[in-house]
């Protein structure tokens, strides 16, 4: 049990990259905490350095309040689970979680108990005298927890341990995972590139982007009030929708047609002397189709008629995608995400406004149907800079 | 034809396969043959002996420097072995996961070594051991053994070293292993296989060689096994010695194959399955 601090913490290669860049972090005694950001952002790279197996180049680290830059991992007292697992294959299951104990020259007696015992919390105890050769991925995975857990360290590292778990399993596994931590109140650094997982876990998720952190912060003040494009277009699936526009006359001139801007819009965009073209993003629950509406709610929005290029009815909710018209949203921050994604090589998938209309809605795929845009949860991007211009969040908001 | 297609391919391996092993056997069986034929029946061709013997046997037994040759064969290797094993172990281990200067002129060099013709190192080497003593004795061997077979060693085991997987590694430190215990209770006992086939490798190249044993030694006290044969007489000045060494280079294969079965068992494929996602 212990906090941990990254203080002005950098990663610099030998050829000059860096790949962390002044990450700061104050991760509180017995927090779960996520990092979470495309592959190569520096995530794992951070992981590492909390956990000893790469040297810190400059800035301190301290768990527990004490300095540990130089420390050895096995004198760091935390525990690390793998993506691949990394369970040892010539030793039973038995072994495998024995084996830190055995380390820490603890007494043979003692290590059979807390065996047994983490065995009956991850449901291990019918797989204690089997290799792991012979386990299902799920098994091993828990395997891997079990052998962290076994000493209960000052605190847990994890390196996407369920990335190789499939779909349905990892859902299972990210609850175990969420219990399991509330049960230790043990202080857990999780390392994921998946956003739900990032997003359901985590008490604060670390976004990060080419080894610098883009914002801190709860699931929910991530995806109302993100720092910037990169983060806006990460958290949040179906993702955030971008629509480049044009400040003209206290409205906003889209593709979609002229949007409303509310006064909180309007004075943030004062404030931060805002530029003419911008991006606005929309999240696709902000959509409604106009017929459901009522009138005074309709009002404080905007509306749009368009084509339904697709509809998929989820039952609970209805995504209606529509072709958008005219040039897209250009930005570093967005071209990276696309790249991220995979999505930069799949046709028209860039032009495309994704809305969640509820299931009452009348619309269907080939015919125009009227949406509402409530412009009141817009978010304004400055398409340089990539900041959120509308966000009430000032620390953030230069990040 | 599509249905006599595979038996027909079957049919045909297993001829090629035959092929092989009695291309790799006959001469195997013809030495057999020949160490259990009587003296006047030895050039008789026949490849099933007409009267069996074991006087031949017999007879190597008799000769003294047979068995301390076999003695000093069997030191010299088990002992070159267990050196150029543990350096070659710890040397691949080095080469496969650390980058350190040199790493590359050091695999050079070694591999320099290994492509070196032995037979002009012979007098060198002679010259060298008589001048420092080293002539004729046990270590006088093991050392230019040592030299020639840690190249292999250390070849065989960095491929090994390779395979497993570094992420063990990192889980070992993780678990509060200091370097070296993580190198013995997780390298070491995955990369097993590894070192028994290199060890049976070395020790077939050290049980094997002739070149440095004739040069390098003159006297029972030295003389390994393979130059004991070379220096049978026979019981007359005319008579050849050709069934004693038949029966002697029988005897000579069967401490390898009893390594071989030995280690055989310990080299189980696949040993790093579950270790990671695979």
């Amino acid at each position: 049990m212990a906090d941990i601090v990254l203080d002005h913490v950098y990663k610099r290669y030998p050829d000059g990259t860096l790949g962390a860049d002044d990450v700061n972090i104050e991760i509180a005694d017995g927090e779960f905490i996520i990092l979470v950001g495309p592959s190569g952002c520096g995530k794992s790279t951070t992981l590492n350095m909390i956990a000893g197996l790469e040297d810190i180049s400059e800035g301190e680290l301290r768990i527990g309040g004490a300095r540990v830059n130089e420390k050895a991992p096995k004198d760091r007292d935390i525990a690390m689970v793998f993506q691949s697992y990394a369970l040892y294959p010539h030793m039973t299951v038995r072994e495998n979680m024995a084996f830190p104990l055995k380390l820490a020259k603890v007494d043979k007696a003692e290590i059979a108990r807390k065996v047994e015992e983490t065995a009956q919390i991850l449901d291990l105890t019918q797989h204690l005298d089997r290799k792991p050769a012979n386990m299902s991925g799920g098994q091993r995975q828990r395997v891997a927890m079990g052998r962290a857990i076994v000493r209960s360290p000052k605190a847990f590292l994890m390196d996407e341990p369920l990335s190789n778990l499939d779909a349905k399993l990892r859902v299972q596994m990210r609850t175990m995972v969420s219990k399991l931590q509330q049960r230790l109140e043990t202080t857990t650094v999780y390392v994921t590139h998946d956003q739900t997982e990032a997003m359901t876990l985590g008490d604060r998720i670390v976004v990060m982007k080419s080894g610098v952190v883009q914002q801190i912060g709860s699931p929910q003040h991530l995806y109302d009030e993100p720092a910037n494009l990169f983060v806006a277009g990460f958290i949040g699936s179906p993702a955030m929708n971008f629509l480049p526009a044009t400040l003209e006359n206290g409205s906003l001139r889209t593709s979609l047609g002229d949007l409303g801007m509310p006064d909180r819009v309007r004075r943030a965009l004062e404030a931060a002397d805002a530029p003419r073209e911008v991006i606005v993003g929309i999240r696709p629950e902000h959509f409604e189709d106009a017929g459901v509406v009522e009138d005074h709610v309709r009002a404080r929005g905007s509306v749009f008629t368009a084509e339904v290029d697709v509809l998929e009815s989820m039952g609970s909710d209805k995504f209606a995608y529509f072709k958008i018209e005219g040039e897209q949203a250009m930005s570093d921050d967005l071209a990276e995400l696309a790249a991220d994604a995979g999505t930069a090589d799949v046709p028209d998938s860039a032009g495309q406004l994704v809305t969640r209309l509820s299931a009452t809605s009348q619309a269907r795929e080939g015919e125009r149907s009227e949406v509402w845009v409530d412009t009141d949860k817009i978010q304004i991007f400055d398409p340089h800079s990539g900041a959120n211009l509308t966000s009430k969040d000032p620390a953030t908001a230069n990040a | 034809m599509t249905a006599t297609a595979p038996a027909n391919k079957k049919i045909g391996w297993g001829l090629i396969n035959l092929l092989v092993i009695l291309y790799a056997l006959i001469p195997v069986l013809w030495i057999v043959s020949l160490s259990f034929k009587t003296a006047d029946t030895i050039t008789d061709g026949n490849f099933i002996p007409r009267s069996w013997t074991w006087s031949n046997y017999a007879q190597i037994f008799q000769i003294n420097l047979f068995t301390s040759a076999l003695r000093n064969s069997i030191g010299i290797a088990l002992i070159s072995t267990v050196i150029a094993v543990v350096i070659g172990t710890m040397a691949a281990y080095a080469i496969a996961r650390l980058d350190f200067p040199g790493k590359k002129a050091l695999v050079g060099v070694s591999l320099l070594i290994a492509m070196f013709p032995q037979i002009s190192l012979v007098s060198p080497l002679f010259d060298i051991e008589r001048a420092i003593g080293l002539f004729d004795t046990w270590p006088g061997l093991i050392l230019p053994y040592i030299t020639f077979a840690l190249p292999l060693a250390i070849y065989t085991l960095s491929a090994f070293f390779r395979e497993i997987p570094w992420e063990l590694e990192k889980a070992a430190k993780m678990d509060g292993a200091t370097p070296l215990q993580a190198f013995r209770s997780v390298i070491v006992p995955l990369a097993a296989p590894g070192v028994f086939t290199t060890a049976i490798l070395v020790f077939i190249f050290c049980w094997n060689d002739f070149l440095f044993a004739v040069s390098l030694t003159s006297t029972s006290r030295s003389q390994t096994a393979t130059v004991a044969i070379s220096q049978f007489t026979g019981a007359s000045q005319f008579a050849e010695p050709t069934g004693s060494i038949a029966a002697a280079a029988v005897l000579l294969t069967i401490p390898i194959i009893i390594f071989v079965l030995f280690f055989q068992r310990r080299i189980v494929a696949g040993l790093t399955s579950g270790a990671v996602k695979g």
